[in-house]
């Protein structure tokens, strides 16, 4: 009789232990899951963004429509793009296209007049930095995830419910390599 | 990392240092001190927890202590710690409930929206992002005096308020280190433990002041002058002799150098920059301006020491806020 109650009584305790560890997985995953589904919102507040800032300052800048077309081009490019790989470049190069247009807009005072100019400008910057850092969000939660997963007694809980490793999101190749500047 | 506490002035020197940068005392190894950085957030968040319920407590026993006290003096009884009791639970609710309008209305600060201030409330929400926490409430304190606190009962109440002289005077980036820093309290849960302090700490105070003004006014005109209204006001004196270290201990507790610092190394997890916030901190210290609003028990939530008052070498024996200095460097060798 005791050696049955306390055979339940281990049965039990690892019951409980096993729930525990299967609950804050769960927990966990979702955090990443909900970290991932941020940078999209954040991406696609950047395609909203772009047209209407193009359509601003189209009037003051008739010399630089190419730049302008530019931008409008890899926002649309990014925007039809698939597969995670020609994504994450399509980004890329939307961000240096966003880029050279801002350091271009240096060269027309009058736009800085213009109040609706800052102001897009202004929501496009938070957007490109909330961009990075619900990248930079998403891997931190990858990190934790990850790491539970791995570690000893978790890793056997998370083999039987068949909890899987996310993937870190990597730095696009394109990003990484030096900028080479032409000085002549 | 370690860092080497100066035991003069409480500076935090690097570890091959010899003597005190700030005050060339000379520095021995026993004052080494680990500098938790890395600590775990959840260990901290459990650790405001626990002070915060024996800030409660204590507040319970002080006030019924109080009621007692009273009871005996003035005859009427068990009436006294009854009254007591009833004033803790208030206050402690109000506090609980209503903290951060209060604090907030002590400070003079308004409320913005992203419409009225777009920069600002746009770099708060990238640090929400960033960190993790939910998007808390903003507002401006309109005023030259460069400075910025947190509070609320919780990250989903929590709320960051920024004065104006900061929002000129700063870059994007600087500002962002010190939202950073602000989101970091939130997240340790500093918020809470200091929003009890303040208002609670507050409460007791002005209980006592009205205490002692009965005492000189109330009673002089009354009816029983001979039943030792100099004895009543001399036990009064001695229990606020007490309580008032209690309190300052109290105070200082909220900010201890630790959470400061914590906080100062999460920010830098939270923005990946550590320049941001330390040429925030040096622009904040060269400033002389005084934050008129600030009162002795709301200064533990500011960024930095809105006095101003003390100087550099005893800043660090009677501060609650570490010095500048010392969080710069940090900052500068993450």
């Amino acid at each position: 009789m005791a050696a049955l109650l306390i055979i339940i009584g281990i049965v039990l305790v690892f019951g409980f232990a096993v729930v525990g560890v299967y609950n804050s997985l769960v927990k966990e995953k979702n955090r990443v899951k909900n970290a991932w589904s941020q940078i999209d919102v954040q991406l696609k507040r950047r395609y909203d963004l772009i047209p209407n800032l193009v359509e601003v300052v189209r009037d003051y800048m008739s010399y630089e429509q190419e730049t302008l077309t530019k931008v409008i081009e890899a926002r649309n490019f990014a925007m039809g793009a698939k597969g995670v790989k020609q994504q994450a470049e399509a980004e890329n190069m939307l961000s240096g296209t966003l880029k050279s247009l801002f350091a271009v807009m240096e060269n027309y005072p009058q736009l800085k007049a213009n109040e609706n100019v800052m102001k897009l400008q202004e929501e496009l910057t938070s957007t490109e930095n909330k961009i990075s850092y619900s990248r930079q969000f998403y891997n931190d939660s990858v990190m934790q995830f990850n790491t539970m997963v791995e570690t000893f007694p978790n890793n056997i809980i998370a083999g039987i419910f068949n909890f899987k490793q996310f993937d870190f999101f990597a730095i696009p190749e394109t990003e990484k390599q030096n900028v080479k500047v032409d000085l002549r | 990392m370690a860092a080497k506490v100066c035991p003069r002035c409480g500076f935090y020197n690097s570890t091959f240092r010899k003597t005190c940068s700030l005050c060339s005392t000379p520095l021995d190894g026993e004052f080494s001190k680990e500098v938790a950085f890395k600590t775990s957030f959840y260990k901290v968040q459990s650790e405001n927890n626990a002070n915060s319920f024996f800030l409660v407590l204590f507040l319970f026993a002080f006030l019924i202590g109080l009621g007692f006290l009273f009871g005996r003096i003035f005859e009427i009884g068990y009436f006294g710690p009854i009254a007591a009791l009833a004033i803790s639970v208030v206050t402690t609710l109000i506090a609980y409930g209503g903290g951060k309008a209060i604090v907030m209305s002590i400070s003079g600060a308004k409320r913005v929206t992203e419409r009225e201030e777009p920069e600002f409330v746009h770099i708060v929400q990238e640090m929400s992002i960033a960190s993790g926490v939910p998007m808390p409430e903003t507002y401006i304190i309109e005023t030259d005096a460069m400075n910025a606190f947190a509070t609320g009962r919780d990250p989903k109440d929590g709320a960051v308020a920024i004065t104006r002289g900061l929002l000129n005077k700063l870059t994007r980036d600087e500002i962002s280190g010190v939202m950073a820093h602000e989101m970091a309290h939130i997240k340790h849960l500093d918020i809470r433990f200091s929003m009890l302090v303040g208002v609670l700490v507050g409460t007791i105070v002005m209980i006592s002041d009205w205490m002692m003004r009965y005492m000189f006014y109330g009673r002089r005109s009354s009816r029983d002058r001979k039943n030792g209204g100099g004895a009543v006001l001399l036990i009064v004196a001695i229990a606020l002799a007490i309580i008032s270290p209690i309190l300052a201990k109290l105070i200082q507790m909220a900010v201890s150098r630790k959470r400061e610092l914590m906080a100062d190394a999460r920010a830098a997890e939270f923005t990946r920059n550590p320049e941001g916030l330390a040429s925030a901190l040096e622009k904040i210290g060269a400033s002389s301006i005084k934050l008129d609003t600030a009162t002795r028990a709301t200064a533990h939530m500011f960024i930095s020491n809105p006095f101003k008052d003390f100087s550099k070498k005893s800043s660090a024996l009677f501060s609650t806020h570490p010095p500048i200095e010392s969080r710069i460097r940090l900052l500068r060798s993450m």
